[in-house]
């Protein structure tokens, strides 16, 4: 359970970062928090020639709230953002889902913006990102360039980053007042990877999802067809779920038992999250 | 076969130290072959088990999960750290003993140093927050009844030495030596404590290094992977 041999690079700016980054090319692997890339390296599941460590790369760990939009910058620890007020009272579905990143241990190292590089079709941001409509920045020494989640993820552990391009920020856009939200998720033990999860926003007129586990990537449903801003039809609900979901059997969970899942939990985040509108 | 080293900074229960490790040294790896101190103990070695929590900047986390030359300017607090002033048992470590909390130990010092920075941020928990704090950390003995237990004892050891310390340094936390005391903003400046005689004493065979004299660059480097 040791990694193989890399090299160390250890930039101090952004600039030297993406130097460093383009003159790597494919060889060249970002350090964040390295709560998914340690375990994977030690694994011999990853084995990078090179490490950039942008650790200690300045101002790259902001939580700014905007009018509009959350942005979460590289460094931002998944326990700054979750415990970030500001960013809590403008998006609640941010705090609602990290709570089931992991346990607060890997919370404390792990990055929000790294879990969304990382690309787990399993992980809860990626579906927080796809369903509040987010896009991830990057940058490269060639320039930078906004990728909408829509685009981002293309399958399992894959995203659209290129060699020499450093993600340096997510933003999450924040939904209209008067939405409620919610996340659920079952996983075999607390904390572990959900078996299934359910990202739900819904506002007077219709109901979105995002599920976690089900696909190769975050799987985006829209459910207003089957919700009339009280309640949703459960029959109608599976069927458009089920028109988009490609669960797959692992040792963890067979593929009807996912689908089942998925069911029972998009009834139920939406419910939770109707609550959350009343209560708003 | 040479591998390239990286130079890295950082304390250890208040005593500094500059090493020079090949960059794929892990933390837990880097605290018990070259500082030294075999309390951290190294369990799955894949972020699942807990053993090897340690403290970084008063914040827990995994030191199996952290590659040492990554930590460049950090505080971290080890088992070791979290003894009382007078080298006898931490209050934390306290609950333990007294509840029975531990049958093997080995999972112990990642659930003391959870336990410790987890009742620094909530000194009140309630049953329910008690097990899902150790919710990170596995114990194959107890069945975590006596562990939850020893949660709660710890809560009442701090807040009664909490009221009775008041000698205590503002802003230290009870319990917490104060380079763990709350975690610091990343990025922020490092902190350069003088050694500990105590951990030196325990650590005899690497000084540490605030001249920057290298001599634990050479044992760095033959440390090697000796063991896993």
């Amino acid at each position: 359970m040791k990694p193989s041999a890399f090299t160390y690079h250890r930039p101090r700016s952004l600039d030297e970062a993406l130097d460093v980054l383009a003159s790597l090319g494919a060889d060249g692997k970002v350090l964040a928090g390295g709560q998914s890339l340690v375990p994977l390296m030690s694994m011999r599941l990853s084995a990078p020639a090179a490490l950039v460590d942008v650790n200690h790369v300045p101002g790259l760990a902001g939580v700014e709230v905007g009018a509009d939009t959350v942005r979460v910058e590289a460094l931002a620890r998944h326990s700054a953002v979750e415990h970030d007020e500001a960013a809590y009272a403008a998006l609640p579905l941010l705090r609602q889902a990290l709570v089931h990143v992991a346990h607060p241990t890997i919370r404390n190292r792990g990055t929000t913006v790294g879990s969304l590089v990382h690309g787990d079709p399993a992980a809860e941001m990626p579906a927080v990102l796809r369903l509040l409509d987010g896009s991830v920045t990057l940058r490269s020494a060639e320039g930078t360039r906004d990728v909408p989640a829509a685009d981002f993820f293309l399958g399992p552990l894959e995203t659209d980053l290129r060699p020499g391009e450093l993600a340096v920020a997510a933003t999450f856009r924040r939904p209209p007042a008067g939405c409620g939200s919610a996340f659920v998720e079952v996983a075999r033990r607390h904390g572990d990877y959900a078996v299934c999860g359910v990202a739900a926003l819904v506002d007077g007129a219709g109901a979105r999802v995002a599920l976690v586990s089900v696909g190769p990537g975050p799987v985006l449903v829209d459910l207003s067809e089957a919700y009339d801003g009280q309640r949703l039809d459960e029959d109608r609900a599976r069927d458009l779920v089920d028109a988009q979901v490609e669960p797959e059997g692992d040792i963890h969970a067979t593929a009807d038992y996912r689908r089942h899942l998925a069911h029972v939990l998009v009834a139920r985040a939406v419910r939770q999250a109707g609550s959350d509108r009343r209560a708003a | 076969m040479s591998e390239s080293l990286a130079r890295v900074s950082f304390t250890v229960n208040g005593a500094p130290y500059d090493l020079d490790l090949p960059p794929r040294r892990l933390l837990s790896d880097a605290l018990r072959h070259d500082v030294r101190l075999t309390g951290t103990h190294v369990g799955c070695e894949h972020g699942v088990c807990g053993a090897c929590t340690v403290l970084v900047d008063g914040a827990p986390m995994r030191s199996c999960l952290l590659f040492a030359v990554s930590l460049d300017g950090a505080a971290i607090t080890t088992i070791e750290g979290l003894r009382a002033p007078d080298g006898g048992m931490g209050p934390v470590q306290q609950a333990f003993h007294e509840c029975h909390a531990l049958q093997c130990g080995f999972c112990t010092p990642g659930f003391v140093t959870t336990v410790a920075a987890y009742l620094r941020d909530q000194p009140t928990p309630t049953r329910e927050e008690a097990r899902e704090a150790i919710a990170g950390n596995l114990c194959r003995c107890t069945g975590y009844v006596n562990i939850v237990a020893a949660v709660e004892r710890a809560a009442e050891l701090l807040s009664g030495s909490s009221a009775s310390a008041e000698a205590a340094p503002a802003g230290a936390a009870p319990g917490l030596p104060e380079d763990a005391a709350a975690p610091k903003p990343s990025g922020g400046a490092s902190r350069r404590l003088p050694p500990d005689p105590s951990t030196v004493a325990a650590a005899p065979s690497v000084r540490p290094l605030a001249d920057g004299s290298g001599t634990a660059s050479a044992s760095a480097d033959q440390a090697g992977r000796g063991s896993s």
